[in-house]
């Protein structure tokens, strides 16, 4: 009985881990089969036109660079900023455990939600319209938690020997935390902001309500100032408001190869981080 | 010459009283060990010197501190200034992640010094000082967390030397390096003694008979006996020391 209970068991460990591996690698197969062949120089190099019946992701490649570079710069300013802070300088425990609380809350917040909210806030109150900088500031409040996290587990996990040594050699408490402390907590910085590409590069919901849809090559200021689709939201509009499958996988490919690469930088930096520590 | 005069120094972490009126004079230029059994406050006595022990929460000192007749606990002292003044080093090696270099030209660096020129001095001249100058100056741009344990050390105390403090605190200094390293530190303490006033905190009895001129016991937060280190090792005025260092207790 129990060695039947056990073979059962074992087979069934079994055909699950080869399922969820085959699920993998059906649908990375499936994506790359049917885009890999739409991808060229044009598709890439040129922005879509009706009248000449031609479909370019310049635009969006463009958009979601600039999403990418903007959300990072801010996310990274004030989220390390206030991870520095909490964990160097609160005074008060209480503080750091309520903003703690308030950033777990806000990373478990379904990112529809921040759409509608930064569509409200960003683009109405504030007057950002739909455009680009909207979007990014929404993605800035999605990715603040991650890194902020990430940053704070980096800077508890310094030796307190650290800071007690530059201490003791008089130095001040910025000069220890910029010269002893960050450089150590470095790795989680940046362990934090690649998770932080991944969310911006996969984010689709959010920026529908903020970023817009239009496909049109802009400058970087110009862009920012104007809505504009990232590859995500391209990918949404060309696959269900127009139907153009050969222009949506493609997209789905470049998407998943970019995320692939993410995934494995993170894990190269997380081994980087564990080999550190030890 | 006395470099600290202690007066009624009694110290609370919290409701935790780890140090009881504590009186005692350290003299400068001069050796002292502070012994006595785990948790008994030398290590907070220590901290209290340059005031390190400012960074723990919900610390209360009373009583006074003199550092050449001047109160270090004054709210009009800087206690960066008096930090570079009082040096320490710690148990435990803590090279910073950085070059050998860059470690010992830490401190320097702080307190303004730029010029490559007189940095690589400075530098030289604590390493020759910490005795690790011959076996580390082929290596100043290695990162210090590949050297061992004990060259760890001797670069920690270069690193306290390079800020030219006058008083080097040493918290337990020997007690994570192996027997030749200790004796390679023990040999650098005595040497140092012409320039600086040390104290010294051990566990290791014959440590503190080795290197120390002086020798005060602690116990239960309070200061037992003081006196010469011959003297309290070999005609010990408190049963409580003699107890302590006989092996009764500890």
């Amino acid at each position: 009985m129990t060695r039947g209970f056990q073979k059962a068991f074992k087979a069934m460990m079994i055909s699950s881990s080869i399922l969820v591996g085959s699920i993998a690698v059906f649908i990375f197969a499936y994506v790359m089969i049917k885009g890999i062949g739409g991808i060229s120089w044009s598709f890439l190099s040129a922005s879509p036109s009706y009248l000449e019946n031609r479909i370019g992701i310049l635009p969006d490649i463009l958009n979601t660079l600039y999403v990418l570079l903007t959300t990072l710069a801010i996310v990274l300013v004030i989220g390390v900023a206030s991870a520095i802070y909490l964990s160097e300088y609160a005074e008060s425990k209480k503080l750091a455990r309520l903003v703690q609380g308030a950033s777990q809350i806000l990373s478990g917040i379904p990112s529809i939600i921040y759409g509608l909210v930064g569509m409200l806030f960003f683009c109405q109150i504030l007057g950002f319209r739909t455009s680009l900088l909207a979007g990014s500031m929404t993605l800035v409040i999605m990715c603040l938690p991650t890194i902020m996290k990430t940053t704070q587990e980096s800077l508890e996990a310094v030796r307190e020997g650290y800071r007690e040594s530059s201490f003791a050699l008089g130095a001040g408490k910025w000069r220890t935390v910029r010269s002893v402390v960050l450089p150590c907590a470095a790795d989680g910085i940046v362990s934090g902001c690649i998770l932080c590409i991944g969310r911006i590069l996969g984010e689709s919901a959010a920026l529908l309500f903020t970023a817009g849809l239009a496909h049109s090559v802009n400058g970087y200021l110009e862009g920012m100032s104007s809505s504009g689709a990232t590859l995500t939201v391209a990918l949404y509009v060309y696959a269900k408001e127009q139907g153009e499958f050969q222009a949506a996988f493609p997209i789905a490919t470049i998407l998943l190869v970019l995320a692939l690469a993410v995934n494995l930088s993170a894990s190269a930096v997380g081994k980087r981080l564990s080999r550190g520590r030890s | 010459m006395n470099a600290f005069t202690i007066k009624d120094l009694c110290l609370w972490y919290g409701s935790m009283q780890a140090l009881k009126s504590i009186s005692m004079n350290i003299e400068a230029n001069s050796i002292t060990s502070l012994i006595g059994p785990s948790g008994c406050g030398k290590s907070t006595f220590l901290k209290t010197l340059n005031r390190m022990n400012d960074l723990v929460e919900g610390v209360q000192i009373t009583g006074s501190v003199l550092y050449s007749d001047k109160d270090i606990y004054a709210p009009e002292v800087d206690v960066n200034m008096l930090r570079k003044r009082i040096g320490m080093v710690f148990q435990k090696p803590t090279p910073f992640a950085m070059s050998v270099y860059d470690n010992v030209a830490y401190g320097p660096r702080t307190h303004g010094v730029k010029s490559r020129a007189e940095l690589d001095i400075i530098v030289q001249d604590a390493m020759l000082r910490a005795a690790v100058w011959d076996e580390l100056k082929d290596r100043l741009k290695k990162p210090a967390l590949a050297l061992s344990g004990g060259q760890q050390q001797r670069l920690c105390i270069a690193r306290a030397l390079a800020v030219d403090p006058e008083v080097l605190l040493m918290d337990e200094p020997t007690s994570a390096l192996d027997p030749i390293s200790t004796s390679k530190v023990e040999e650098l303490i005595t040497s140092l003694k012409q320039s600086f006033t040390i104290l010294i905190v051990t566990h290791n009895m014959q440590q503190a008979v080795r290197v120390s001129d002086s020798t005060a016991f602690f116990l239960l937060g309070q200061m037992i006996e003081h006196g010469p280190a011959e003297r309290v090792f070999s005609y010990p005025r408190d049963k409580r020391t003699e107890d302590y260092i006989t092996g009764r207790f500890g």
